[in-house]
C-alpha cells in the first residue's frame, strides 16, 4: 500500500476545519434521550438546568410540559420561564413555544462568559398550524443557528428511521418524529434509562400519568414486552452514536500515518424507490443500513416513459418518500431515461454507488424477470440488497390517464370511442357482403388505433372490446346475433382481441412517450426562451417582468421579484402579481433556503419563495403564488430552481454592468480632476516663479538703496508665500478626491526625516534638531514626497511658534503594528484643550497670534497621515503642571516589508565596478 | 569672473521667467541665447552649440521630454530641466531621458546659478576626470585597489555598496533615479525593486556620512532618487 493512501484528503481535512468553524458559531444541542414516555427525561433536563443556573448560565425555558407530575413542577418553579404564544387556528386557541421571543432572549445575552440555553421539551412536537415552523425540531435548529444552545427530550419512537420498527413492536405508529441527521448532530445525547418493571410501577402508582389516563395508556403501549423492546432499541441507537462518536474522534485524533482503514466512497447506498406504498420502507432500510454502516446514500425515484403507467397518487408516493429520505440525511433525484435499469445503473456509476437497496413484492411472475433480476444482470460488480416489501393494499394496481386529463375529458373520450365502433358497425352492416369479413376487422382496429392515439389506453382497451363484440353481433353470421355459427369464428375474435388490445396499448404508450417529450421540449423551449430574453435587458424591471411571464406560462401562477438593496432589505419590484409577505421573503433570503408552500418553513404562506442566488453573492427572492394545493413535482420544483439561478446571473449581470458604468465615470471624473489640477498649478505656478525670480533679479543686477530692497524682499517673501499657500490647496484638492494619487513603496524614515531636515534647513534657523531612530527600524509603506511634506509642514510649525533657541526632537518607537513617530518642540505648546483642533482647516494655534499662515499646513497633515492609513494628534509635553513644548504624534502602519533586501540579487560576477 | 565664458541656451515660453534667467545668468558672466519653442530650441541647440541647456518642460508645441531625447542622440551637453508642475512622475520621465538635473518653480536666483555652476564643473570635470582616485569631504576611493577608505581607516564595504558608492561619485552633481541606479547596480530585471537602492544607500550612509540623517553627500531626491555631491556647495 502506498503512503498517498493513507494521506489524509486535504479536502477532506478543510471541510472537517470548516464543519468546526460552523459548530463553533452553531449553539450546542444536547438531546435527553429516553425509550418511552415516564423514565423521567423532563425531570433530568430540569435537574440539570437548576445547576447550570447556579453556575451562571443564562438560561430560559422555553416550553416544559409537566404532565401535572408534582416532583417536575416543582423543579420548573425555580426556573426563569419563558410566557407561550397563543396562536389562534379557527375558532380554537393553542398555546405554542414563542421562537421569537427566545431568539430576542438569545440575542440580549449573547456574547456572555456561557452562550444562552434554551430549555425545550418534546422535540418531535408538532407546531399548531400557522406556526413559522411545522415541527419544534425545526424551531430549536432555528435557534442553534442563532447560535442558542438548546436543551431538548425526546423518545426513541420518535426516530425517523426507527419509526417503523417501533410502530411494528408496539402496534401504535407515531406520526410525529425528528430526522436522524439531527439526532446524530446533536453535541450531546443524555440516555435517561429505566428498567421496564420501575417505570410500570411508577405507572402503578400514579407518577407518570394522571390516573384516570393511566390505565387506558398501560392497556396500550406500556406492556413489560414494548418496554424492553423500546429499551434495547434506545440504548443500541445511543451506542451506535458514540461508536459514530468514537470513530470521529479517532479520525481526528490519532495520527494519520497509522493503518487507519478508510472507508471508500466506492461503498455508498442507493434506494431505489419505486412507485407505490414501498418506498417508504425501501428508504427507512437503506437510512439505517447507512446509519450503521456509517455510509453516505443515495435515493432516486426513476420517473422513466414506461411509469407513464403509474398512477398520479402511486407517483405522489414515490416522491413522498424521497421527500423523507432528504430528512433522513440522503441525495434524492428523479432522474428520467426510456429504461428503468439503465437509468439507475447510469445513476449508481456516476455518483459511485456500488450498493442498490430495492423493495421485493414477493410475487414474481415467471415470463417476466424482476428489476433487480435485470440490474444483476447488467452490473455484476453491485450488490442489490431486497427489502420485503407488503402489497399493495388494493387488489389491482390503479391505472389511471395521464395527467392533463380531467375525469369529464375521460368520459367524453369513453363516448366518442362507443359511439365510433357503433358507427362503424352501423357503416359496415350493409356492405357485410360487398366487403371481406377481415376488411372489416380492420376499420375495427382502426378505431383502436385512432382510440389509443387520441384517448390514451382506456379509451382504447374498450374500442378493443366493444369492435370484437360488434363484430361478433353485426358482422358475424348468424347477424344481429352474439351466437356464433362456425367455431373458427372464436379463433378470429380471440386474435383480434388480442391484436387490437396490444395495438391499443402500444399505440397508448408511444403517445404518452410524444407527450411526456413535448412537454420536455416545452419546457425546454421557455427555459431557452427566458435565457435568451434575460441576456438581452439592462434593467431589473426588465427581468421583473420576463420573470413573471416565464412562471405564468410554466405554472400557471402568479410570481413577484424580490431584489435586495444596498442594507440587503428586499423590495418588491414592478410587475409583481403576487401578494407577498416580505417576512417570510427575508427570512428566505437571509438564509438562503427556500420557504413557504411545500417547504419545512411557514408552509402557511401562499408562496413558494426561492432564494435568487448569484455567482458572488444571493440577489433577492422569486416568489411563486401556487393556486393548486399539492405541492410541486421534483421537475417543477428544478425548472423553477433553473428559472430562479437564471434570474440570479442575469441580475449579477446587470450589477456589474452598473458597478463598471460608475467606475468609469468616476475615472472620467477622476482625469478630469487630475488635468484641472494640473492646469492650475502650471498657470499659478509661473506667475509666482516669474515674481520670485525677477524680485532676485532685482536684488543682484541693480544695486538697491535700503528701503529699496526691503520692498523687493518684501515682495519675495509674499510671493513665496502664497507660492506655499498654492501648494497646500492643491494637495489637499489632491487628497481629498481620494488615497488612489499616492505613491507609495517602502522607504526608509530616516531618508525621509533627512530630506525633510534638508528642505526646511533654512527655516529652523539656528534651533537645534535631534533624530532618534531605533535600530531595527523597518521599511514603511509610504508615498514619500507627501510625508516629508507633512515633515516639513510639521517642523515648518515648530520653526514658526517657537524661539530660535527652542530645540527640536525627532524620535520614533516600534509598537506591535504601527510606527510612533513623535515631533518634540520645546516651544509655548498647543493651545490647551485644542490640542486636536490645530488639525482642522482654516485653525490657527492661537487667534490673534501675529504669525501669518491660513492653518491649512497642519490640516493637510491629516490628510496625509489618514490617506495612509494611519492618524495624527498634538499634545503638551507637561512637566510638574507646566507645559514644556508641543508633541506632534503620528502612528503610520508598519505592514509586511519585502524581506528581499537585493543582497543575493546583485549580478556582481559581471561588469567593471564603478569605471567610467 | 573671466572663467564664465560659458554659453548657455534657455528654452521657455514664458516670457517673464526667460527674461529673470537670462538677466541672471548675464549678470555672472554667461553667454546666453534663448528660444520659446521646442521647435526653436532645438535648431539653437543645433546650431550654437551650447556648454549646457536650461530647458522648460512645458512648452507650447510639445513636451520638453522629447527634446532631450533628440538632444541625446548626438551631444551629451548638461541639460538642466525647469519643472511647473512638480510631480516626481515627471521629473523622473526627464532624468531618465537624460536630463541631468531639476529645478522646481518657482526658484531664486541663487539656486539657478548653483545648479549651472555644479553642471558646468560636471561637465568640464568629466573631461579631465580618469584618474584612479576620488576624494570628497575626508573620503576616498582607490578604485585601482578597490578600497574606500575615511579619515585614514578602511572602511568596510559590502560589494554592493561600493559599486553604488562608485557609481554615485562617478555622476557627481547628477541627479540618478532609482532605475537608473538598479540598472546600473542589479543589472536589469530588477526594475520594480526600488527599495534595494534604499535600503543600501541606508547602509552606506551610516558608514559615509557623519550623521546619516543629514547627509552631506549622498543626497535624497525625494521620490526621485539620490544626488552625489563632492564637495557640499556653498
Amino acid at each position: 500500500m502506498s503512503t498517498d493512501e493513507l494521506r489524509p484528503d486535504p479536502d477532506e481535512l478543510l471541510q472537517q476545519v470548516q464543519q468546526e468553524e460552523a459548530r463553533a458559531r452553531r449553539g450546542r444541542l444536547k438531546i435527553f434521550f429516553g425509550a418511552s414516555a415516564g423514565v423521567g427525561k423532563t425531570y433530568a433536563m430540569l435537574s440539570a438546568a437548576q445547576v447550570a443556573q447556579t453556575q451562571g448560565v443564562p438560561l430560559v425555558i422555553g416550553l416544559v410540559e409537566t404532565h401535572g407530575r408534582a416532583e417536575t413542577q416543582a423543579l420548573v418553579a425555580d426556573l426563569p420561564l419563558l410566557p407561550l404564544r397563543e396562536v389562534p387556528h379557527r375558532d380554537r386557541r393553542f398555546k405554542e413555544f414563542d421562537l421569537d421571543a427566545a431568539l430576542a432572549f438569545g440575542q440580549s445575552h449573547a456574547g456572555g462568559p456561557s452562550p444562552p440555553l434554551v430549555l425545550l421539551d418534546e422535540l418531535a412536537h408538532s407546531n399548531a398550524p400557522g406556526s413559522r415552523h411545522p415541527k419544534r425540531w425545526q424551531d430549536a435548529e432555528e435557534l442553534l443557528a442563532a447560535g442558542i444552545d438548546v436543551w431538548s427530550t425526546m423518545n426513541v419512537q420518535h426516530l425517523e428511521s426507527l419509526n417503523d420498527v417501533v410502530g411494528g413492536i408496539t402496534g401504535i405508529r407515531v406520526w410525529e418524529t425528528v430526522p436522524d441527521t439531527l439526532f446524530d448532530a446533536a453535541d450531546e445525547v443524555v440516555v435517561v434509562d429505566l428498567p421496564p418493571d420501575e417505570l410500570l410501577l411508577r405507572l402503578a402508582t400514579g407518577k407518570v400519568y394522571v390516573p384516570e389516563q393511566a390505565r387506558h395508556a398501560a392497556a396500550n403501549f406500556f406492556r413489560k414486552g414494548n418496554l424492553i423492546a423500546l429499551r434495547e432499541l434506545a440504548l443500541r441507537r445511543t451506542a451506535d452514536r458514540v461508536d459514530s462518536q468514537m470513530r470521529l474522534w479517532r479520525r481526528t485524533n490519532e495520527a494519520m500515518w497509522q493503518n487507519q482503514p478508510r472507508w471508500s466512497t466506492r461503498d455508498a447506498l442507493l434506494a431505489c424507490v419505486g412507485p407505490g406504498s414501498g418506498g417508504e420502507a425501501v428508504v427507512r432500510s437503506a437510512a439505517r443500513l447507512a446509519a450503521q454502516t456509517n455510509l453516505p446514500w443515495h435515493a432516486v425515484f426513476v420517473d422513466a416513459p414506461s411509469q407513464q403507467r403509474v398512477g398520479d397518487s402511486e407517483r405522489e408516493q414515490a416522491l413522498r418518500a424521497l421527500k423523507l429520505a432528504k430528512e433522513l440525511g440522503a441525495h434524492t433525484a428523479t432522474p428520467t431515461g426510456a429504461s428503468i435499469v439503465q437509468t439507475l445503473t447510469r445513476y449508481a456509476r456516476e455518483h459511485d454507488l456500488s450498493r442498490l437497496v430495492m423493495g421485493w413484492r414477493g410475487r414474481k411472475r415467471f415470463w417476466r424477470p424482476s428489476l433487480a433480476e435485470h440490474l444483476a444482470a447488467q452490473t455484476p460488480d453491485m450488490d442489490i440488497l431486497q427489502i420485503p416489501i407488503p402489497g399493495p393494499e388494493g387488489a389491482r394496481r390503479q391505472v389511471r390517464q395521464a395527467a392533463g386529463q380531467d375525469s369529464s375529458s375521460c368520459w367524453a373520450g369513453y363516448f366518442v370511442v362507443a359511439a365510433a365502433c357503433a358507427l362503424v358497425a352501423f357503416l359496415a352492416m350493409p356492405l357485410r357482403g360487398v366487403l371481406e369479413q377481415t376488411n372489416i376487422v380492420m376499420l375495427f382496429l382502426l378505431v383502436v388505433v385512432g382510440a389509443a392515439l387520441q384517448y390514451g389506453r382506456k379509451p382504447a382497451i374498450l374500442a378493443a372490446f366493444l369492435g370484437v363484440a360488434l363484430f361478433d353481433f353485426v358482422i358475424v353470421p348468424p347477424t344481429l346475433s352474439f351466437n356464433v355459427s362456425d367455431a373458427q369464428y372464436l379463433i378470429t375474435f380471440v386474435v383480434m382481441l388480442l391484436v387490437a388490445l396490444i395495438v391499443g396499448q402500444l399505440t397508448a404508450s408511444l403517445r404518452a412517450q410524444a407527450q411526456a417529450a413535448t412537454e420536455r421540449e416545452r419546457r425546454v423551449r421557455g427555459l431557452y426562451q427566458m435565457s435568451r430574453d434575460l441576456s438581452a435587458v439592462l434593467l431589473r424591471e426588465q427581468v421583473a417582468e420576463i420573470a413573471s411571464r416565464f412562471v405564468r406560462a410554466e405554472f400557471f401562477s402568479k410570481s413577484a421579484l424580490l431584489l435586495a438593496n444596498e442594507a440587503d432589505r428586499l423590495e418588491l419590484q414592478p410587475n409583481a402579481t403576487a401578494t407577498v409577505d416580505i417576512a417570510v421573503a427575508q427570512w428566505c433570503f437571509d438564509r438562503g433556503e427556500m420557504a413557504g408552500r411545500g417547504t419545512n418553513t411557514l408552509p402557511a404562506c401562499d408562496c413558494l419563495m426561492l432564494p435568487l442566488k448569484g455567482p458572488m453573492r444571493l440577489r433577492g427572492v422569486l416568489a411563486v403564488q401556487l393556486t393548486q394545493a399539492t405541492s410541486l413535482s421534483p421537475e417543477q420544483l428544478q425548472l423553477l430552481e433553473t428559472c430562479a439561478s437564471l434570474l440570479a446571473i442575469s441580475i449579477e449581470r446587470i450589477h456589474y454592468i452598473q458597478v463598471a458604468q460608475s467606475s468609469t465615470l468616476q475615472m472620467e471624473t477622476e482625469r478630469l480632476r487630475n488635468a484641472l489640477l494640473a492646469a492650475i498649478s502650471h498657470d499659478l505656478r509661473t506667475p509666482l516663479a516669474a515674481l520670485v525670480g525677477l524680485t532676485d533679479t532685482l536684488a543682484t543686477t541693480h544695486p538697491l538703496a535700503e528701503t529699496h530692497a526691503g520692498i523687493v524682499a518684501a515682495i519675495r517673501e509674499s510671493a513665496r508665500r502664497m507660492h506655499a499657500q498654492v501648494d497646500n490647496l492643491l494637495d489637499m484638492a489632491r487628497l481629498e478626491s481620494g488615497a488612489a494619487s499616492l505613491r507609495r513603496e517602502w522607504v526608509p524614515l530616516e531618508e525621509v526625516i533627512g530630506s525633510a531636515l534638508a528642505a526646511c534647513a533654512g527655516l529652523l534657523g539656528p534651533r537645534a534638531v535631534q533624530v532618534h531612530l531605533p535600530e531595527d527600524m523597518p521599511l514603511l509603506f509610504l508615498d514619500a514626497g507627501l510625508i516629508e511634506r507633512l515633515l516639513v509642514n510639521v517642523l515648518e510649525n515648530a520653526a514658526k511658534y517657537t524661539p530660535e533657541d527652542a530645540r527640536i526632537h525627532i524620535s520614533a518607537r516600534l509598537l506591535e503594528t504601527w510606527v510612533r513617530v513623535s515631533i518634540e518642540d520645546s516651544g509655548p505648546g498647543l493651545p490647551p484643550g485644542r490640542e486636536d483642533a490645530v488639525f482642522e482647516k482654516f485653525e490657527r494655534g492661537s487667534k490673534e497670534a501675529a504669525i501669518p499662515g491660513v492653518g491649512l499646513g497642519l490640516a493637510i497633515c491629516r490628510d496625509i497621515v489618514e490617506a495612509h492609513g494611519g492618524r495624527i494628534w498634538g499634545e503638551n509635553r507637561m512637566a510638574g503642571g507646566t507645559v514644556r513644548g508641543a508633541c506632534i504624534i503620528l502612528e503610520l502602519p508598519r505592514g509586511n516589508p519585502p524581506v528581499e533586501d537585493g543582497s543575493q540579487a546583485a549580478d556582481l560576477g559581471l561588469g567593471e565596478d564603478g569605471s567610467e | 569672473m573671466g572663467v564664465n565664458e560659458a554659453r548657455i541656451l534657455v528654452v521657455e515660453d514664458d516670457d517673464n521667467i526667460r527674461r529673470f534667467v537670462r538677466l541672471t545668468l548675464q549678470v555672472e558672466g554667461y553667454v546666453v541665447s534663448e528660444a520659446d519653442t521646442l521647435r526653436r530650441g532645438l535648431i539653437e541647440a543645433g546650431t550654437r552649440r551650447p556648454d549646457i541647456l536650461v530647458l522648460d518642460l512645458g512648452l507650447p508645441d510639445g513636451d520638453g521630454v522629447a527634446l532631450i531625447r533628440d538632444l541625446r542622440g548626438w551631444s551629451d551637453m548638461p541639460v538642466l530641466v525647469l519643472s511647473a508642475r512638480g510631480t516626481e512622475a515627471e521629473k523622473i520621465v526627464a532624468l531618465d531621458a537624460g536630463a541631468d538635473d531639476y529645478l522646481v518653480k518657482p526658484f531664486g536666483a541663487g539656486e539657478l546659478l548653483a545648479r549651472v555652476r555644479a553642471q558646468l564643473r560636471r561637465h568640464l570635470g568629466q573631461a579631465r576626470a580618469g584618474g584612479p582616485l576620488i576624494r570628497f569631504g575626508d573620503v576616498t576611493i582607490d578604485a585601482i585597489k578597490r578600497t574606500v577608505t575615511r579619515g585614514g581607516d578602511t572602511l568596510h564595504l559590502t560589494p554592493i555598496e561600493y559599486r553604488l558608492l562608485c557609481h554615485l561619485a562617478a555622476h557627481p552633481e547628477k541627479v540618478l533615479t532609482h532605475k537608473q541606479l538598479l540598472l546600473a547596480v542589479w543589472g536589469p530585471g530588477h526594475a520594480g525593486d526600488t527599495h534595494y537602492v534604499r535600503v543600501h544607500m541606508a547602509n552606506l550612509r551610516k558608514k559615509i556620512e557623519k550623521d546619516a540623517a543629514r547627509p552631506q553627500h549622498l543626497l535624497t531626491e525625494t521620490g526621485v532618487g539620490y544626488r552625489f555631491v563632492g564637495t557640499p556647495a556653498g
